[in-house]
């Protein structure tokens, strides 16, 4: 369980979150909702123990500000709103380097197994700057799939903290990915996953946190948080839930269906 | 240059083509040692000496002179100076994710610089007792001990609250080595012609002064650096990700960079203390081997070291023919062999694109 209690974080002079409370379930997959700087990435780096806060951060019961990086890594993996590679790696190296970090290391190499997962598989030997930005983001959702593995391990589940994870990636493979972090909170392990679509949220999501201004404004089912007024108030326009817009085509992502895996 | 093989083989995994090319590099290292055993200003047949030494006979002094007290200090110096800085340069690489970082960077070399100007300028001030006792040790332990102040002292500056600045340290590191470079100059203005003939030398480095006294007193300093630096190896190819997905991981990103710094202290010191300033090393050996067989750090340590003392033998070989029976100073060889490899692999490379 991640239990968020009482909250404070201050950047430079900036208290950007302030009072929050919320608790996020293994098996459930959580998404962390709001406006451009409403300090949704903040929350997940205090949870990812990146950040010095204020109030409670507990992770399996575990303060994260006082748990040992190595012990951290092991329970929970985190997929950054974006990461630059330094050096030319390939792609099995670069998600090699998660399994090499994870409980899984010096075990039977997931690399294949995670590329399959991620839909890049054979992509391997590619060196990854010569990949597009999905595909790149893509190869570190295999890493950070790599590093905690089996959702659950001797009865503890593990975590996926994700920024973002669909934000540069086509409908077929945001539907893939966000589909992928469901199957890995149905099987057992906590997902809190950063979203900006909110139509894939309120199809993926079991709860939502909204946010605005640093500051909890809703938690609870899609259903419940995404309403006119809530999204009115965080967003600061007039948001209309399942109202399709007067004119012109628009997308319903709930019309497709997931490839095949 | 022997560029080995650049495609990646088909798992993505560049492991045992790193490993091929660590037994390629030591094999050219026994060569060239053996090589630059013979080569130099006075004859001497590695061959006889060898021969007599497994016959069991005493070498004739002449051999033992030349290849005993002179060419094998030399030989050793090298081979430690070269993987030394060609492993600093690496490991600063991966330190600053930056494929251009040099141990020339972070104020190392400059800090070393400055001492050993400082101490051959103003050595003659030393009351004579001191300076007698002191003698050739002076400029040694001076470049030691000016390089490590430098790092220090970048070192804290780059420090908050138990984080330290990579960019801090990057840019301290550019800012110091102007400043000691400006320190520098005073003091060559105030050289006469002897000291100036000792500093020319000195700042462009020379195999010539090695023995075994100053190799006994430097070696230890480098191969502990040496031996060190693939421990950090696993660090630096998370690092290459960031630093906030390396914490993530589960890396002591903090200890990674000391310890990074204190192994390049280490080896850029007492390399610098010993030969004076070579340059190119550091920055050309780890950019052509990660072009050969990739970038991971378990193979780029230990093959920039095999191939950072074979590529300086060969230069302080050419240093000592190229002109015999007078030497070139062998930054010069090594500027001249390593600028232009460094302009090609500038311009063969794709710019990246924006
Ligand atoms: N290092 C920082 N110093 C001061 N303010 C920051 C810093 N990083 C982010 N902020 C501010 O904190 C707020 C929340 O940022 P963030 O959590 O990244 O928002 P988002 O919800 O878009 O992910 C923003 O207003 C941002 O400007
Ligand atoms: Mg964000």
């Amino acid at each position: 369980m991640l239990q968020i209690r009482d909250l404070q974080v201050n950047l430079g002079r900036r208290a950007v979150l302030r009072g929050i409370t919320l608790t996020a379930r293994p098996g459930r997959l959580t998404a962390i909702c709001g406006p451009n700087g409403s300090g949704k990435t903040t929350l997940l780096r205090a949870a990812c123990g990146d950040l010095a806060y204020r109030g409670q951060i507990r992770l399996q019961g575990a303060e994260v500000a006082t748990t040992p990086g190595p012990q951290r890594a092991a329970c929970r993996a985190v997929l950054a709103q974006n990461t630059a590679l330094a050096f030319p790696f390939t792609v099995a190296e670069v998600v090699r380097l998660g399994q090499s970090f994870g409980p899984a290391a010096g075990g039977p190499d997931l690399t294949a197994r995670a590329l399959a997962r991620v839909g890049l598989q054979g992509y391997g030997p590619r060196l990854y700057p010569e990949l597009s930005g999905g595909e790149q983001q893509r190869v570190q959702l295999a890493r950070v799939l790599t590093q905690v593995w089996d959702p659950v391990a001797h009865g503890v589940p593990r975590w996926l903290f994700l920024d973002e994870p669909v934000s540069s990636l086509d409908i077929a493979h945001q539907l893939q990915i966000m589909q992928i972090a469901r199957d890995y909170a149905d099987a057992g392990g906590g997902v809190v996953a950063v979203m900006h679509d909110l139509n894939l949220t309120a199809m993926f999501a079991d709860k939502i946190a909204l946010l605005a201004q640093g500051q909890l404004l809703a938690m609870g089912p899609p259903a419940s948080v995404l309403r006119d007024d809530l999204l009115g108030r965080a967003y600061g326009c007039n948001l209309r839930v399942s109202t399709p817009p007067a004119q012109g085509p628009y997308l319903l992502p709930q019309s497709a269906r997931t490839p095949a895996r | 240059m022997a560029v080995l093989e650049a495609d990646p083989p088909a798992t993505g995994d560049r492991r045992r083509l790193a490993r091929r090319a660590t037994l390629a590099l030591l094999v050219l290292l026994l060569l060239t040692a053996a090589a630059s055993l013979t080569v130099g200003a006075a004859e001497v047949s590695l061959s006889h000496a060898l021969a007599d030494l497994l016959a069991g006979r005493d070498l004739d002094l002449r051999a033992r002179v030349v290849l005993w007290d002179i060419r094998l200090p030399r030989l050793l110096t090298g081979i430690l100076v070269g993987a030394a800085l060609a492993v600093s340069g690496a490991v600063l690489q991966g330190l600053f994710r930056n494929p251009l970082a040099d141990p020339g960077l972070v104020g190392v070399s400059a800090g070393a610089g400055l001492g050993a100007i400082t101490a051959i300028v103003l050595g003659g001030l030393l009351p004579p007792a001191l300076a007698a006792t002191a003698g050739p040790w002076l400029v040694p332990v001076a470049a030691f001990g000016g390089g490590w102040g430098a790092v220090l002292l970048l070192y804290a500056m780059a420090t908050r609250g138990g984080h330290t600045s990579v960019a801090t340290l990057l840019l301290g590191g550019i800012a110091l080595g102007a400043l000691a470079g400006a320190v520098s100059g005073v003091l060559v203005y105030m050289a006469d012609d002897d000291q100036l003939r000792d500093l020319t030398f000195w700042g462009m480095g020379s195999l010539a002064g090695a023995s075994w006294t100053k190799l006994l007193a430097t070696a230890p300093l480098m191969a502990l650096a040496l031996l060190a630096a693939p421990s950090l190896a696993r660090g630096l190819n998370a690092l290459a990700l960031g630093e906030a997905a390396a914490a993530h991981m589960g890396l002591p990103v903090e200890r990674l960079k000391r310890h990074a710094i204190l192994t390049v202290a280490c080896a850029v010191g007492a390399a610098v203390a010993v030969s004076g300033g070579i340059g190119f090393v550091g920055l050309v050996v780890p950019h052509l081997l990660r072009l050969a067989t990739g970038p991971d750090h378990r193979g780029l340590l230990v093959n920039a070291a095999l191939l950072g003392a074979t590529l300086l033998l060969l230069a302080d070989g050419i240093s000592r023919i190229l002109i015999a029976p007078a030497e070139l100073p062998i930054g010069i060889v090594t500027a001249v062999m390593g600028a232009p490899v460094f302009l090609a692999i500038l311009l063969r490379r794709r710019l990246p694109e924006v």
